[in-house]
């Protein structure tokens, strides 16, 4: 049994088509993203799921606001919304690289996730950057099958952004 | 303004020479090479902010306890706040006494005194230095000359002053007291937002690839707000038809712009001009992301406040924030966001302070074009040093107006007080 502080990167607790299920998921979140679908972001989450993008600084410090913080699918469509709308900003892509997660058993349907990531951004003049390295702290739930993520919380290792973040990572 | 007077003498240096500000247009042009030109830069350092303004450092709330530290910025010189054992403030520069090394790595700490790591230089949290190793040698030999006294080093201290929570220093003795600096209109303002137990609810920065006063400029900027930050415009959180006012500071350098809650008349200007805001009606999928109280009974919604400098107030429905834009390199700044909330928010409150806080920031919904909008600028204008910017939008001077955003009226109050200082007042 997995205790909450043990370091478990086998997952040898956890069923291997549940393992290979939650993989293929992160990687498909990061793809989707890196393909700028997106429209399809959100459809990652359960309708009351949380994103959080905040700093490792005021998560040491447990501080409430960070970057980014949508409760909800729907603050999740207005911010897609508004930046296929609203907000100005130069094109660019992302290249996320995610590591293999370590898996915890929460419950049967219930899954604590965490996951390492770089992300390359790509400017449309060519320029290329690592525009963020962090960890992705994540609560995944299934549903008939489907996981779906309650919680993706973002810590960037870093607590500066270059230029502007308004594509979510 | 006689405060200024032995920095305008200044006026022949190379960098005011190259510098060809167009003259007889008053304050309504300014020369592009003004942002990337690099002796003007260096000038600035020393004129402006180690010259007689007051430099934004901490919060006091940020450093509570006696031993909290706080490093920070004035210009690009690297500073240390501290609060010693009486609870008495104190800001330094950063750099050791000897060797010059930083002493302080940490952005916040909490010490009995100051060491430097190099060679253990100690230091009282006042910046006096107490003892150095080896004082009197090792086994008799080597040690410092008899004369040597530590009360003759320190660190370089700062004047500190503070005013509603907010704690500024500076290098210069001519700056008058913080309160005349601000001066009264200013003033009763801050008091408004930030007179009341703060509490930080998170912070970030944010690199932006231009000069600060393209930030400086941009911040005063009313005339942009609704058209380049459309998220706003489409949810008249903020619309130029809205009642609302700008209110310069006696030097011109500081401002307020504000707007207020009003009933809501589709404006012509806006369909006529089709402005790109105009086309964006979709509404919140989510309203809860601006749920907001009446915090104050002025029915004031929004509102940015600017402090010489480089100091930001914020209060955006009720979202608190300073943001301190330091200066990084000609073309290069950082912008710290410090978002803020009330110790006696009710939970209701802080959430709505959070939700309020996607508004702003370096992923603001409706302010993060500014992260490269400067940039832009500073592209657009670098090859072009004799070619001047043109500010004229709401006339030609710089004077408050509390019946229009719809004008550049702070903006030319910055260069106001930009050349007024800088000894750029030829034709002024």
């Amino acid at each position: 049994m997995n205790t909450h502080n043990s370091l478990d990167v086998l997952n040898e607790s956890i069923p291997h088509n549940t393992i290979h299920t939650i993989e293929n998921f992160l990687i498909k979140y990061a793809y989707t993203l890196d393909d700028g679908l997106v429209k399809e972001w959100e459809s990652f989450f359960c309708d009351d799921g949380l994103y959080f993008v905040t700093t490792f600084q005021n998560e040491e410090d447990k501080l409430p606001i960070g970057i980014i913080h949508c409760q909800g699918r729907g603050m999740m469509s207005d911010r897609i919304t508004a930046l296929e709308t609203a907000n100005i900003y130069e094109a660019h892509r992302y290249c996320h690289n995610v590591t293999k997660p370590q898996i915890e058993f929460i419950d049967s349907h219930v899954f604590k996730v965490r996951s390492n990531f770089s992300i390359y951004r790509t400017m449309e003049n060519g320029h290329t950057d690592l525009y963020a390295t962090g960890k992705y702290l994540d609560l995944i739930v299934f549903s008939n099958e489907t996981p779906k993520f309650k919680e993706r919380r973002v810590i960037l290792d870093s607590k500066r952004v270059d230029t502007l973040m308004v594509v979510p990572i | 303004m006689s405060t200024y007077e032995a920095s305008t003498e200044q006026s022949v240096s190379p960098a005011h020479q190259r510098i060809s500000w167009p003259e007889n247009v008053g304050i309504t042009k300014v020369p592009y090479s003004i942002f990337s030109d690099k002796e003007v830069y260096e000038e600035e350092q020393e004129i402006i902010f180690k010259g007689p303004v007051w430099n934004y450092l901490c919060l006091e709330v940020e450093i509570p306890n006696p031993g909290d530290i706080r490093t920070t910025w004035v210009g690009e010189t690297p500073i240390i706040v501290t609060r010693d054992q009486d609870g008495k403030i104190h800001a330094m520069v950063n750099r050791c006494a000897h060797k010059g090394a930083l002493v302080c790595l940490k952005e916040h700490d909490n010490r009995k005194s100051l060491t430097c790591i190099y060679h253990a230089w100690n230091y009282d949290l006042s910046g006096k230095l107490k003892s150095i190793a080896f004082e009197k040698g090792v086994a008799g030999k080597g040690g410092m000359p008899s004369n040597f006294n530590v009360s003759d080093h320190q660190l370089q201290p700062l004047r500190v002053s503070t005013l509603y929570g907010l704690v500024f220093g500076t290098f210069s003795d001519n700056t008058c007291p913080l309160e005349e600096y601000i001066g009264p209109k200013m003033s009763v303002f801050m008091k408004r937002n930030l007179d009341r137990p703060l509490k930080v609810l998170g912070r970030h920065s944010q690199i932006i690839h231009n000069n600060w006063k393209l930030y400086a400029e941009n911040v005063r900027d009313s005339y942009h707000a609704t058209l380049l930050h459309t998220f706003y415009t489409a949810f008249k959180v903020n619309r130029l038809d809205m009642d609302g006012g700008i209110l310069l500071s006696e030097q011109k350098w500081h401002h307020i712009s504000y707007s207020k809650r009003m009933t809501h008349n589709l404006d012509q200007e806006y369909q006529s001009a089709n402005v790109h805001s105009a086309k964006y009606t979709s509404t919140l999928a989510a309203p809860e992301l601006i749920a907001s109280w009446e915090e104050f009974d002025d029915g004031i919604t929004h509102s940015i406040q600017t402090i010489f400098p480089n100091l930001v107030i914020q209060y955006t429905l009720n979202s608190l924030a300073i943001r301190h834009f330091v200066p990084r390199g000609v073309d290069k700044t950082e912008l710290f966001w410090l978002f803020l909330g009330d110790k006696n928010d009710s939970d209701e409150q802080e959430h709505m302070r959070i939700m309020q806080s996607n508004l702003t920031g370096a992923a603001g919904l409706v302010a993060l074009e500014d992260g490269c909008i400067n940039s832009f600028v500073q592209r657009g204008t670098k090859t072009s040093p004799t070619t001047s910017s043109f500010v004229e939008m709401g006339g030609t001077v710089a004077e408050s107006n509390e019946s229009s955003r719809a004008t550049e009226t702070s903006v030319r109050g910055f260069w106001h007080g930009y050349r007024s200082i800088m000894g750029f007042n030829k034709p002024l």
